[in-house]
């Protein structure tokens, strides 16, 4: 095919064309963004990059009845602290609106257990139960520390969940298996797990679902109301009293108490939390005490004084020996009812 | 033949043509299309320092009663949203352990008001009642968008709180005045207030402080229920039904209709929903179409799809021409009687 004189001029025309339609976007100043500051943390700058604030996108269309502002879901059960943190019971929420809500944030959730020595015969239950009903459809790492790796049963896991299974050591006492899993969580976090996940839960692994545990649970900073103790008044509370030990909380204050079975929070929240309580950990070793329900106690120490943001009631951890009352309308997440003396020793 | 040899020759030029011109306009940065009513496109695409929200951090030795599980304090109005968002009524706060852990944080709070023709006789009743019940012991800022900078009566101040007069221009309809009131809002924080305050509320300049308004109120996104509409079943709000228009939403769809009257939150989604606001107002405008209720309508379609983490009840903005049912138990915020015939001339 030969190059005629029509072919040229066609070329001309077309790149006239295209130039004249094209120069003033090519020639047009971009709007320079203004230099971001960093923010200085003292504690940790997260570099996930994901957006941990409710974003702006628009929710999908949905038909669910109207919230009528003078007919309470709940009369029964208090669902708001002072603090005005939502205190989460079944009857109270939407889960297709907090999980659209969800979805927006493209946000992995961490999970941290430990199945030290005997507790290793709990994993099955444990991730079957999870696999099933924690955040289904959502992505979730389960982080499972063992110091039996060769005995995690393998598992077929929905496809959004998955399995890390981490050895670590084990201790003597079982005390110090609890208290050191603070110290093992922070530790992580600080490598690992804040280029991973954006929001983390610690959960003993003695434990089995029953019921949906959603994304209400998801919020910077969550605590569970124990099962034992949610109605008690503050001073009977198995706070530790004694003001030697730096998990002490002085009788007339407490709002709640916390299970340490299930807490959780945004990343940077649960180290805070992990350090704080870990160094009141090594404080009472130093000076020869433990705290009277070892790191549970230290928990609860930092949540009075670092109040949640959000709340779970009991139905989030129920221990199997009390018998459930009627304000307790689903048991979600339950302990396995196991002899303490054989599998601790 | 030649015809069919010459359109051959012209299809592979221009593929080759095309990539390298859509590759020289792509290499020099995002191509902006600009309709000719959007306003400031070197605001929008600014990066904004802004300060996030905290959650509660307390000191020690602060007594206050303990909050009981079992212990619903407001049994008869609804407390939690199904998103689990907290509505603030007198009864389940407690603001002394509230002012205990927001009084160390330093926050400047900023207050946007619009004194705009006859509107700036208000503007001293509102100030004076804000100087008692607004806030108090907080550093505010008070921003009074007035076309008469004049007429501003200069009210004394307590220590720590000012007051900034934003000239803007009047509009010849009060319709549009009413409008604008989102641009000019989220112009004033792209200049101004995301480095001045952390929290900011926009309120109507026609009403006055009655009771106590503090901390309670502060969340990432705040909205407030319209006291006329806040047990009338969603058929009956007066939400923008012309499907035509931008601030549409659907029969049998909807939560709580929200005051124009009053909104807040943390700097960053105040200014990302003025923003969202303005620009279905101008979509609206270029369909000339106005909404039912101008931008209360736009207002309301906006948090029916981003839900607001906070609700005020009907407390914070009341209606006085309308009884008060038993549920609200004290007035807060409220409207000073007036002739709107004659104001809006």
């Amino acid at each position: 095919m030969d190059i005629r004189k029509e072919h040229i001029l066609v070329v001309i025309l077309m790149a006239g064309i295209i130039g004249f339609f094209g120069i003033p976007h090519i020639s047009q100043p971009s709007c320079q963004p203004v230099r971001q500051v960093d923010l200085d943390e003292t504690f940790l700058v997260l570099p996930r990059e994901t957006d941990l604030n409710v974003t702006f996108s628009v929710l999908p269309r949905m038909s669910y009845p109207q919230p009528f502002l003078d007919k309470p879901r709940r009369t029964d059960v208090l669902l708001m602290s002072p603090w005005l943190a939502p205190i989460v019971w079944e009857g109270t929420f939407n889960r297709d609106i907090l999980n659209a809500q969800y979805r927006q944030k493209n946000v992995i959730v961490g999970v941290a257990t430990f199945a030290v020595k005997k507790y290793v015969r709990f994993i099955e239950g444990f991730l079957g139960s999870a696999n099933k009903f924690f955040l289904s459809g959502h992505r979730v790492n389960f982080y499972l520390f063992t110091d039996h790796p060769e005995k995690v049963p393998s598992m077929k896991l929905a496809p959004e969940k998955r399995l890390f299974i981490i050895p670590v050591q084990n201790y003597s006492r079982w005390q110090d298996i609890s208290m050191n899993r603070m110290d093992i969580i922070s530790s992580h976090i600080r490598s690992r797990w804040r280029y991973e996940v954006d929001y983390l839960y610690s959960m003993d692994i003695d434990v089995q679902m029953f019921e949906h545990i959603g994304v209400e649970i998801i919020d910077t900073l969550v605590g569970t109301i124990s099962s034992w103790q949610y109605t008690k008044p503050r001073d009977s509370n198995s706070y530790e009293r004694r003001p030697e030990s730096r998990a002490a909380i002085p009788s007339g204050e407490g709002d709640f108490y916390y299970a340490a079975s299930f807490y959780g929070g945004s990343v940077s929240e649960v180290y805070r939390l992990t350090t704080a309580c870990f160094k009141g950990v090594t404080e009472d070793r130093a000076n020869g005490i433990e705290a009277k329900w070892h790191e549970e106690s230290h928990l609860n120490k930092y949540l009075l004084y670092h109040k949640p943001t959000r709340l779970l009631s009991p139905e989030y951890y129920w221990d199997e020996e009390l018998s459930r009352p009627r304000i307790v309308r689903v048991k979600r997440l339950s302990s396995v009812r196991k002899d303490l003396k054989e599998v601790r020793f | 033949m030649t015809g069919w040899k010459v359109v051959k020759s012209l299809l592979v030029l221009c593929l080759i043509l095309i990539p390298i011109f859509i590759w020289m306009t792509v290499w020099n940065g995002p191509i902006h299309y600009l309709p000719y009513y959007l306003p400031c496109p070197e605001i929008f695409s600014m990066k904004l320092q802004y300060a996030e929200e905290k959650p509660v951090q307390l000191f020690p030795q602060l007594f206050y009663p303990q909050p009981r599980s079992l212990d619903q304090k407001r049994q008869d109005v609804l407390t939690l949203t199904p998103w689990l968002a907290p509505i603030v009524w007198e009864g389940t706060f407690n603001s002394e352990l509230l002012d205990s852990a927001y009084k160390p944080l330093n926050l400047t709070i900023g207050v946007t008001a619009f004194a705009i023709g006859k509107y700036t006789k208000f503007v001293g009743r509102f100030v004076e009642s804000a100087e008692k019940l607004f806030m108090k012991g907080y550093r505010v800022n008070y921003y009074i968008f007035t076309n008469d900078p004049q007429v501003i009566p200069r009210v004394q101040l307590q220590p720590g709180r000012s007051l900034r007069i934003v000239p803007v221009k009047k509009y010849s309809h009060w319709q549009e005045i009413s409008m604008r009131r989102m641009e000019a809002i989220n112009r004033h924080v792209a200049e101004v207030s995301h480095r001045e305050v952390n929290y900011l509320f926009c309120l109507d300049i026609d009403m006055v402080f009655h009771n106590p308004w503090g901390v309670e109120t502060l969340g990432e996104m705040v909205a407030a229920i319209h006291p006329g509409y806040f047990n009338v079943p969603r058929s009956q709000f007066p939400y923008e039904r012309r499907s035509s228009s931008a601030a549409f939403i659907p029969d049998r769809q909807g939560d709580f209709y929200y005051a124009g009257a009053v909104f807040g939150g943390l700097v960053k989604q105040v200014y990302e929903f003025t923003r969202a606001c303005h620009m279905t107002i101008l979509a609206d405008k270029a369909n000339g179409i106005m909404a039912a209720w101008q931008e209360e309508s736009h207002l309301n379609r906006h948090f029916f799809s981003h839900k607001p983490s906070k609700l005020l009840s009907p407390e914070y903005v009341w209606d006085d021409t309308k009884p008060r049912p038993p549920e609200v138990r004290l007035i807060r915020f409220s409207t000073v009687n007036k002739n709107y015939k004659e104001l809006r001339d």
